[in-house]
């Protein structure tokens, strides 16, 4: 790694670091109703609404409310897609989405996932980017931040029936959390050069004339193929440059702090109206971690007992930085193959050298490869380089990231639960070693509970592995691959990994845009997040209901060294038994045969 | 049921209006009174005519203009209205392809060029649209723009200096050179 960026990283981290005590106390006090200036706000939306925001639920009820609540937002995007061109605000006059991609998306903002299927600036209506999407980027991070705190209740409460009021809790997250952040950090990226308006798509006229070949069409608008079946080309010339345009500042503030990552247009945060500086760069990289960090201190707080949420926060760290700094060395390491041509990849005053392939000059190899780390540590799944163009053990890094569970930081509450979700596992191997009933945080681990995380942690591995191997195999499967060789196995793999972990990134060379993939990967998504959230809400309300122990002599120490690395060797063991065999067909192959030319 | 499907739905409606509408209307409000040239897309005018947007590139291929990053955007390259990398892996034929193609192109019209060729002027961006090169890439390509355009290589260089952007704050990303505000100077040049 570069010294450029060994100071990125540091300053990352230590912004992080410095920002989950604030806003970790801050969310605490939102959540519990402690600010009057909130609790007045909510009263008038509680008021209108008819709802009783104080009344305690069981977590059958929590659940059961999430449940309607994201099914009512599945059905309003899909809704909002199929009859766009009747809507106002579409100024391009873009088409109603198709069934399969509609239903695809709808399910993927939903979830928290932001897989992209489509391209955003040829597809979605401004009315859609704002009302079906950005709405879900903050409710689905919203649902989030309610289930991750409903668990914190089942550790800090005893003896109670009952996990907190779904309703508050989502109208809570939204408006003070979110929001606020939201508002904030959409002004500076406007600032920085992100575009803000409704205006049609703006034609400038080019300094100079770019001519290319498109495929002749007939009449019909079929194309027309010479005696040897290839398709005939006609040389076009413009001038023209068509510039796209959007409510985009808006949607891109949440899309980071909610760790959604679906990108107003195709190219997501590396689109320069997106992420036009290396400082909003920066801030985006920020806006992904804030929350998810914040959340572990907002833990420890509410158990009584901030070490415990230091020691999760420490375990996440140490396993990010395990994979970002060999996934800059391979990146910056570059590509032999061009080596041999005589191409200068070497870092350097003038430039950054390495796999330039699908970077931004702007970004380089640090600030590129940090970002891959970033965006799938966290469950955001937003992408300021192409990862289907990473190295082979470069694109490994987002893909391990991933099928660790999303809980390396993770997504905004999904990672801090999938977190301690394999807390509890640790404390129940460790209970196993010395013979001890296990317990965490005075709450004994009983058969129920470990039914609930069993079922927790295995539900993502079966998708993805299960939704991969068919994928392989089935004709309509191997028709997306776009990348020869092993690379080819990897995009299908990264595929349903990003799905069925709701991160949302892809090797994008792989043509998802079908009906076959947009079926698949929706039920991957949607299953992903709910089979997960379930079984975590059951776990909170089991914990609510348990008496609290006191620690003796015997009770296992959980905010030490010792529980961290505990921590970590679950969590890598977990993903490794799962996925090994998985690497080794894909980016470990094609690493050989790299290495080999 | 019905008790849940109610604050399902109002929550629903009230947090979709406030998030939905009010919210980037309000950003889109602040963004106009206090940004609006970045909020509009900065847009580059020159003599009333709209010739670009400071942060998306154009393509250049002629010799008397210094050349952006590869575009993999289709059908033509820099079409701003379809972003998109060329999603082409490591080992991928069709990657060196490109970029010995690129190269055979730099040398058509340079051929005695004895500076190494700078990765980032053979390789395609992720967005497509990547609006600046790395210095070394300008530089490589001083002296064909100089001798196509019969200025010394001085003033031209000159100009590189100007449009050069160190890392922001001294701090954040590459030093990098914007394609399209160096060739529109060079324009002014003559």
């Amino acid at each position: 790694m570069t010294a450029h960026a060994w100071l990125i990283l540091s300053l990352l981290l230590g912004s992080v670091w410095l920002l989950a005590k604030p806003l970790g106390i801050y969310i605490a006090n939102i959540m519990a109703g402690r600010f009057s200036f909130a609790t007045r706000i909510e009263a008038i939306i509680y008021r209108v609404c008819g709802v009783r925001a104080t009344e305690e639920m069981h977590w059958s009820r929590y659940a059961l409310s999430i449940l309607l609540f994201s099914l009512l937002g599945s059905l309003f995007v899909y809704a909002l897609q199929r009859m766009q061109l009747l809507l106002p605000l579409n100024p391009q006059q873009l088409a109603n989405v198709s069934a399969d991609s509609a239903f695809n998306t709808a399910l993927s903002f939903v979830s928290n996932t932001n897989w992209q299927g489509y391209s955003g600036e040829t597809t979605m209506s401004y009315l859609t980017q704002m009302l079906a999407l950005t709405v879900q980027n903050f409710l689905s991070a919203a649902t989030g931040i309610a289930v991750v705190i409903a668990l914190i209740r089942g550790f800090a409460r005893h003896s109670v029936a009952s996990i907190g009021n779904a309703w508050a809790d989502i109208t809570r997250a939204t408006l003070f959390i979110l929001l606020p952040l939201a508002l904030l950090l959409a002004l500076i990226f406007i600032a920085q050069g992100a575009i803000q308006n409704f205006s049609a798509y703006k034609n400038v006229t080019t300094l100079e004339a770019t001519t290319f070949e498109t495929p002749k069409l007939d009449d019909a608008g079929q194309l027309q193929k010479d005696a040897g079946g290839n398709t005939l080309t006609e040389t076009q010339t413009t001038t023209s440059q068509s510039l796209p345009m959007g409510p985009l500042a808006s949607q891109e503030a949440i899309k980071m702090l909610g760790t959604n990552g679906g990108g107003f247009f195709n190219a997501n945060s590396a689109h320069p109206y997106e992420n036009p500086t290396p400082f909003s760069n920066f801030l985006q990289m920020l806006a992904i971690f804030l929350i998810p960090a914040a959340l572990c201190y907002t833990f420890g707080h509410s158990v009584g007992d901030t070490r415990q949420g230091w020691a999760i926060l420490a375990a996440m760290t140490l396993l990010f930085l395990a994979f970002v700094i060999p996934g800059t060395y391979f990146e910056q390491q570059g590509n032999s193959q061009l080596a041999a041509l005589g191409v200068d990849q070497s870092a350097n005053a003038l430039q950054p050298g390495g796999n330039m392939e699908g970077k931004e000059t702007r970004f380089g190899i640090a600030e590129s490869a940090l970002f891959t780390a970033v965006t799938t540590a966290a469950s955001c799944g937003a992408v300021n380089n192409m990862h289907d163009s990473l190295t082979p053990l470069g694109g490994l890094v987002p893909l391990a990231l991933m099928q660790m569970g999303e809980v390396v930081f993770g997504g905004v509450g999904s990672g801090l639960y999938g977190m301690l979700i394999f807390a509890l596992l640790a404390v129940f191997i460790a209970g196993l070693m010395i013979g001890r009933t296990p317990e965490y945080l005075g709450k004994k681990i009983e058969a129920y509970d470990m039914k609930m995380i069993s079922l927790a942690i295995l539900i993502t591995p079966l998708l993805a592995l299960a939704g991969t191997a068919i994928a392989a195999v089935a004709t309509q499967g191997k028709v997306g691959v776009f990348n020869p060789g092993a690379h080819g196995f990897s995009e299908i793999f990264y595929a349903f990994t990003s799905a069925a972990n709701n991160n949302g990134s892809a090797f994008a060379g792989l043509s998802a845009n079908t009906p076959f993939y947009n079926v698949m990967l929706g039920a991957a998504m949607w299953l992903g997040r709910f089979a997960v959230i379930v079984p975590v809400l059951a776990i909170a309300g089991s914990l609510a209901a348990k008496k609290r122990l006191s620690t003796n002599a015997g009770t296992m120490p959980t905010h030490g060294p010792l529980f961290v690395v505990l921590l970590i060797g679950t969590v890598i063991l977990v993903g490794a038994l799962n996925y090994v065999p998985g690497l080794a067909l894909g980016p470990i192959v094609e690493h050989l045969q790299f290495t080999v030319r | 049921m019905k008790t849940l499907l109610r604050p399902a739905l109002s929550i629903f409606i009230a947090l979709s209006l406030i998030t939905g509408v009010l919210y980037p209307l309000a950003v889109t409000a602040i963004g106009r009174i206090g940004f609006s040239q970045q909020a509009a897309g900065s847009v580059i005018m020159i003599n009333g005519n709209a010739v670009g947007s400071r942060w998306i590139g154009q393509n250049f291929s002629k010799p008397e203009y210094f050349w952006g990053r590869l575009s993999a955007t289709a059908p033509q390259p820099y079409n701003a209205g379809a972003s998109s990398g060329s999603n082409l892996g490591p080992l991928n034929p069709a990657l060196i392809d490109s970029v010995k193609a690129r190269i055979a192109s730099l040398q058509a019209v340079d051929a005695n060029n004895p500076l190494p060729i700078p990765v980032d002027l053979v390789t395609a961006s992720g967005s497509g649209l990547d609006p600046e090169i790395s210095p070394a890439a300008a530089r490589y390509q001083i002296a064909r723009v100089a001798t196509a355009r019969k200025v010394s290589t001085d003033a031209v260089s000159a100009l590189v200096e100007q449009n050069t952007q160190g890392r922001q704050f001294r701090i954040f990303g590459e030093p990098r050179v914007n394609v399209l505000a160096l060739n529109i100077a060079l324009d002014k040049l003559h």
